[in-house]
């Protein structure tokens, strides 16, 4: 299929172009181009051309977790947020641990067709932090899987945490640490400090993720290998990843668009929607983590998309779980906690939610510039446009959205993978 | 007042509007031979306890009889909460059967707020209103037990404005403390915590009280010392040494408490642990209010709920 963008600005940037595709390849841009036979057109004067969206950290929760989130439904909210590529976290039951386990995952993605899913392996068997999963087996698998994590539990490990380092470097794959140090974190239940001290809830200290990152990068430069954060959430963590990428430890980054944006002050309803982990931090934290990220030192924006369904949020704080869905309100936090206070642009956007996240993860059609002959992988933005988030209508069979009813900046007109509109105005086209 | 989940929900004028409706409800009952007013006949309390409690829950329970509601108690023991039932249908059944205030006691900080804000949500679909009494959830607050704290205070020295009052041990996982710091302040008292680091949570310098960690150099200015209880599995090295480095650098000993003034008033939310957090001798002493704060209870909580379903005398 054919495809005709017309005055439209890559990157936001210069004078507006017409983009021309065919066969999934960008074949032609400039001014004054005319739309080749049979093409559909998108009238995208005013709209931002950007590289489709990768997205490192995002929970489909299929197979095991259906009532919350399907690879059907996460794919249909991954393409209206703009996403062409999505990386699913291993836990699911069963667990992503096997080569069977992550070639279902990425083979359930390809029939559904509206993003590439690739399934992150587990690093040990069954998340417990025990015995080293068969990463070898998972990398060269059908799913080729590029980055490992235990995401949700920390490798506590240093021992195993060091083994997964020194394989993931022969293998040429990423170790996606969750950091959190469980025993600074008993019981936890929000961010240690002010307003959880108040509402009684037990506190997940900060230095319980600082000191994780600390050891980690230590022991990623001992083994040469890549090492990737998780949801940073803490201003202090920021410290410790200048340091180690100073240092020239292979170490990347990413932090949520909540924690972007939303601190703890609203936790005063104990309304489980902004239960989270790492939990919602300070003003001072959510500034640090959007000059981090604008500086380069937190590399990438990554969902944590976290479907629950009713059930599991609609209880007493304690015993609710944490997450929150981030794949469809992804672009439009970033364009206001980082855009619209003039920490990034276009540019910007473009490399905290594609090209970054594609280089982290070894994605070679992912990324890329909008350019001739480059794949046609991209997502139309109109900046100018605002939307109110209300979680029954998102795509997610989960509804556990913080932001509901909150008005946001800038939506998804179109997006396009290898040349295939997956989503357009609002619509998911599987 | 549509809830009573948290001191916060009042201000100065509205805690001494339920002080002296308790106290008014205390001299109602006095000359009695029957002690029974009518004034709730005809409403349904229900008390639904997720931890064990004897004080507060006879206390509500009396409460709610002396005022002729229907009282009905549901141990969540005994109820379908142990077969798996979440809070939410628990709370949609007991407003199903019509309760007209659930008081509340959970384990988890902010389960009266949930129940709350379900009530308010089902209100607007079924027209039925439950109002909630949080009787203590998890370590965030238990409202009745600071009024009933306040209203001891008041009776023994006349005025809560001025007065310095010590609360004094794990103020970190005391639902006790912070009802009672945010409402004494309320009322105009200078409250002082008086813990080890260990035992206080982090940002309690923005509380509107001062911080000690030294009992000793305390004591002699206090006008009202609060002991909170002490649970033994707090005291295994992760918070504390020992229980008997506790007492001893916490407890409020004979010696201890010959250090505070002659008027001074020792309180205890109970239950106690004598010989740890609290001296038998002092327990059992004329300075001691702690069976005035029983007694003070059952009134308290009857101008609680009188305030909540008959509406309160503005």
């Amino acid at each position: 299929m054919n495809l005709f963008l017309s005055n439209t600005r890559p990157y936001g940037d210069g004078d507006p172009v017409d983009v021309v595709v065919c066969d999934g390849v960008i074949t032609e841009l400039g001014a004054g181009l005319s739309a080749p036979h049979g093409a559909e057109t998108i009238d995208a004067a005013g709209l931002v051309l950007l590289p489709g969206f990768v997205d490192l950290h995002t929970h489909l929760r299929e197979p095991g977790g259906e009532e919350s989130e399907t690879i059907a439904t996460g794919s249909a909210a991954a393409a209206l947020g703009g996403f062409t590529a999505v990386f699913a976290m291993p836990n699911t039951d069963p667990v992503a641990d096997t080569e069977v386990v992550v070639e279902h995952i990425h083979r359930r993605g390809r029939e559904v067709g509206l993003v590439d899913v690739h399934p992150v392996g587990a690093v040990t068997v069954g998340l417990e932090g025990q015995k080293m999963a068969e990463l070898g087996t998972m990398a060269r698998s059908r799913a080729q899987v590029r980055m490992f994590s235990d995401d949700g539990r920390c490798i506590h490990d240093p021992l195993i945490m060091r083994r997964a380092l020194e394989y993931a470097c022969v293998l040429d794959v990423v170790i996606a640490q969750h950091a959190e140090d469980h025993r600074l974190t008993a019981d936890a239940q929000a961010h240690e400090g002010v307003v959880a001290s108040r509402l009684g809830l037990a506190g997940w200290p900060a230095s319980a993720e600082e000191t994780i990152v600390a050891r980690d990068c230590v022991l990623a430069r001992e083994a040469g290998a890549a090492l990737h954060v998780c949801h940073v959430s803490s201003a202090r963590t920021v410290e410790v990843l200048r340091a180690a990428k100073a240092a020239g430890v292979r170490v990347s980054a990413e932090v949520t668009p909540h924690h972007l944006l939303l601190t703890d002050a609203a936790l005063t309803s104990y309304d489980p929607v902004h239960k989270v982990n790492p939990p919602l931090r300070t003003a001072a934290d959510t500034h640090a983590m959007r000059q981090a990220l604008a500086q380069g030192l937190i590399d990438v924006v990554a969902t944590d998309h976290a479907p629950h369904a009713a059930q599991y949020k609609d209880t007493e704080w304690q015993a609710a779980r944490p997450g929150m869905l981030g794949l469809q309100t992804a672009l439009s936090v970033l364009v206001l906690a980082c855009v619209e206070p003039g920490l990034l642009d276009w540019r910007g956007v473009a490399r905290v939610l594609s090209e970054r996240p594609a280089e982290i993860a070894g994605l070679p059609d992912q990324g890329r510039a909008i350019a001739v002959g480059e794949p046609a992988t991209f997502t139309l933005v109109d900046p100018d446009e605002c939307w109110t988030v209300r979680g029954a209508k998102l795509a997610s069979i989960a509804s556990n959205t913080p932001y509901e009813g909150m008005r946001l900046p800038a939506t998804v007109v179109a997006t396009v993978l290898r040349g295939r509109i997956t989503a357009r105005d609002g619509q998911a086209r599987p | 007042m549509k809830h009573l989940l948290s001191v916060t929900d009042l201000d100065a004028a509205a805690a001494t509007g339920l002080l002296d409706t308790s106290d008014r409800l205390r001299q109602a009952l006095l000359g009695r031979e029957v002690r029974k007013l009518p004034t709730l006949r005809g409403r349904t309390v229900i008390t639904m306890f997720y931890e064990d409690s004897t004080r507060t829950r006879v206390s509500f329970e009396i409460a709610g009889k002396w005022m002729s509601a229907d009282t009905v108690n549901v141990a969540a023991k005994g109820s379908s909460v142990a077969k798996g039932e979440s809070l939410r249908d628990t709370s949609l059944t007991l407003s199903a059967i019509g309760a007209d205030c659930v008081v509340v006691r959970h384990p988890a900080s902010g389960a009266a707020h949930r129940l709350a804000s379900w009530a308010d949500r089902d209100r607007a679909g079924t027209g039925t209103h439950t109002c909630i009494v949080n009787a203590g959830d998890g370590t965030h607050e238990h409202p009745t037990q600071a009024l009933l704290d306040a209203a001891t205070l008041r009776d023994r020295l006349g005025s809560i404005a001025g007065r310095r009052i010590g609360i004094v041990g794990d103020v970190l996982h005391s639902r006790v403390a912070r009802s009672g710091v945010f409402l004494l302040s309320t009322l105009g008292a200078e409250v002082v915590l008086v813990a080890p680091p260990m035992l206080l949570p982090v940002g309690v310098e923005q509380w509107p009280c001062r911080v000690s960690s030294e009992l000793d150099a305390e004591l002699s200015t206090l006008d009202a010392v609060m002991m909170l209880r002490v649970q033994a599995e707090r005291m295994h090295g992760s918070f504390f040494p020992s229980s008997r480095e506790y007492a001893s650098r916490y407890g409020l000993s004979e010696a201890r408490a010959a250090l505070l003034p002659e008027h001074a008033v020792v309180l205890h939310p109970g239950p106690m642990v004598r010989g740890m957090e609290i001296a038998s001798s002092v327990a059992d002493s004329p300075s001691s209010a702690i069976l005035a704060q029983v007694r003070n209870g059952v009134h308290v909580r009857m101008a609680v709920l009188y305030h909540l379903l008959a509406g309160a005398p503005e």
